[in-house]
């Protein structure tokens, strides 16, 4: 039934021109530590410019883990290692060489977290606090950028009237948009999405994924999602993980109806999981 | 107890296990009771004896022989200039290591050492920082027994509540919230001043006013240090008329304290003097009493637009 539902979720969506894709970031050969334990082995992993690539596996499988090598989420605790590589393109940096600064890292990479995470400010400062943080002081220029990221989130008719009241005053689906407009507000080269509708109501889900499938006509979207269904809905690849192995990747029309590996098949319908 | 299988027996058996509900009701209420009754009838004896005496004179009188005409202008003053002192010192440096061990300094064998040691010091007895602050300040550095020397050893006795204070906020942060703000390519210090300050400052706040109301009570340390009981004179005013406006000469000033004060007129034989140490009392009482007020004020205050 699901697999039924999955492949019904795949085939209708609008079409694609894959072919044009170009890769915008690459993990080569990466794994990650949490001090002794290997969470991460040797993962390859392509990433192609203005499409959705969605990150799925049972619970533990190391998911988040990869993303959060990304943006160096994982330098704030002690103990961690990265080895292997991020390449960024077009110019090929790599995100986990000692010398670059992770901060700058995570101003050209942005997240959204699973649970909305909004600061216990207004509306406002939070989607203008990472454009302050870059320096930008003009009042008129934050207040263009800061309209273009509400715009951006679909938030912007909800709120603008009500800027300056406390974002703990939204609903969860509207808070977690916030912190998508949060992270849009510097445009970031790519936007990762760590299970950013697991703590809403299928409405609120509904409306973030139709947000993340417009979205990619703007920006690079790595997501990582407990659900197929929504791996299936959004997505233009898919990464399938277990046990922190990479076992399959491809794209997502032809991982979800012709798997080339037994696992992956099991997965995605639902024999195990 | 046999057990229940028709309605009326175990309706019989919850209400005698219903009996120890009671039973506990009656214990807490009596212990609750010991310790609300004991600071109720001090305060109500205190207030029946001073409150007579609590006139204007009594706030703007020195001291005196005669205890009619005796006030306790310099020991107010005198409290005040101390804590003034006390928050300028305890609170920057309190705060500053509180922030430091929780945010910077990195999870080693050291900073558990160090961790454990500050909430040792919260428990030394207050007369030790006082021999400490006799031979530091007083002597070795040259304070002589003035308000300066008087502020800082307060400071010290106050610095681990403020540090453990200060620490708890932090703590109480959610990580997602520094996540997002790390994410946002913030450096630690940006996350530190946009962020962890601004949230934690309800839970700081009032670890700091509850040390200053400890410290406001504090005698022997002060004692030991070498405060007059006896002052008729008020330290120079910061204030000046003439450039540069403002004066520190007060800092160096002889002083006496409210609790000094109370001593001072609880060690005479005279009852007159009793009244006086009853008002004196009761001031301090309500000053410190005002503080707390302060703290669960400003608590409240800053913490409604935080939640989580």
């Amino acid at each position: 039934m699901a697999a039924v539902a999955i492949a019904a979720a795949v085939e209708g969506r609008p079409g694609q021109s894959a072919a044009t894709a170009v890769p915008k970031a690459e993990a080569k050969k990466l794994s990650f530590y949490y001090g002794a334990f290997r969470a991460l082995s040797e993962l390859d992993l392509v990433v192609h410019e203005h499409r959705v690539t969605a990150l799925i596996g049972p619970s533990g499988c190391g998911k988040s883990t990869f993303l959060r090598c990304f943006n160096r989420m994982h330098d704030l605790y002690p103990g961690n290692r990265y080895e292997g590589e991020i390449r960024l393109y077009p110019d090929d940096t790599n995100l986990l060489a000692p010398g670059v600064d992770p901060i700058e890292v995570r101003m050209r990479l942005s997240m959204v977290f699973q649970k909305p995470n909004p600061f216990p400010k207004s509306i406002y400062e939070n989607v203008a606090y990472g454009l302050r943080v870059r320096g930008e002081r003009s009042g008129r220029s934050l207040e263009d950028k800061v309209e273009a990221a509400l715009r951006g989130a679909a938030l912007w008719d909800e709120v603008k009237d009500r800027l300056r009241e406390l974002a703990f005053n939204l609903s969860g689906g509207q808070q977690q948009r916030l912190c998508i407009a949060r992270a849009l507000a510097t445009d970031p080269e790519i936007l990762l999405f760590d299970e950013p509708t697991s703590a809403l109501d299928p409405i609120a889900t509904a409306s973030i994924e139709e947000l993340i499938a417009d979205l990619k006509q703007k920006v690079t979207i790595l997501i990582v999602t407990h659900n197929m269904q929504q791996a299936a809905r959004v997505s233009d690849y898919t990464a399938y993980m277990y046990l922190g192995k990479l076992i399959e990747f491809g794209r997502t029309d032809e991982l979800f109806i012709k798997p080339k590996h037994k696992q992956t098949e099991d997965y995605i319908t639902g024999r195990f999981g | 107890m046999a057990y229940a299988h028709d309605l009326a027996s175990i309706r019989r058996l919850i209400a005698s296990h219903k009996r120890w509900d009671l039973v506990f009701v009656c214990c807490g209420a009596v212990a609750l009771m010991v310790g609300v009754l004991t600071f109720t009838a001090l305060f109500v004896d205190m207030a029946i004896d001073g409150v007579p005496r609590l006139t204007w004179d009594f706030f703007t009188n020195y001291p005196s022989r005669r205890a009619a005409q005796a006030g306790i202008l310099s020991a107010w003053v005198g409290s005040c200039l101390v804590m003034l002192v006390t928050a300028v010192v305890a609170v920057p440096l309190g705060v500053g290591a509180g922030l430091y061990l929780e945010e910077y300094a990195p999870k080693n064998w050291f900073t558990d050492v160090i961790e454990i040691n500050i909430t040792n010091l919260a428990g030394v007895p207050s007369i030790v920082y006082g021999l400490l602050a006799l031979g530091l300040f007083v002597y070795q550095f040259g304070f002589g027994q003035s308000i300066l020397s008087a502020g800082l050893t307060l400071a010290l006795l106050i610095l681990p509540v403020v540090i453990v204070a200060t620490r708890e906020a932090i703590r109480s942060i959610p990580v997602g919230i520094r996540e997002a703000a790390y994410a946002l390519g913030a450096t630690q210090w940006q996350v530190c001043k946009d962020h962890i300050v601004p949230y934690s400052s309800a839970g700081i706040l009032t670890g700091i006013i509850i040390g200053m109301a400890r410290a406001i009570g504090e005698t022997a340390p002060i004692i030991t240090i070498g405060a007059l009981t006896f002052i008729a004179f008020l330290p120079p005013s910061p204030i000046r008329s003439e450039p540069p406006f403002i004066s520190f000469d007060w800092l160096m000033s002889p002083f006496t304290v409210m609790p000094i004060q109370m001593f001072n007129w609880t060690s005479r034989p005279e009852a007159a003097f009793l009244q006086n140490a009853a008002a004196a009392g009761f001031v301090l009482v309500l000053m410190t009493l005002a503080m707390n007020g302060l703290a669960i004020w400003l608590r409240y205050r800053l913490r409604k637009n935080i939640k989580w």
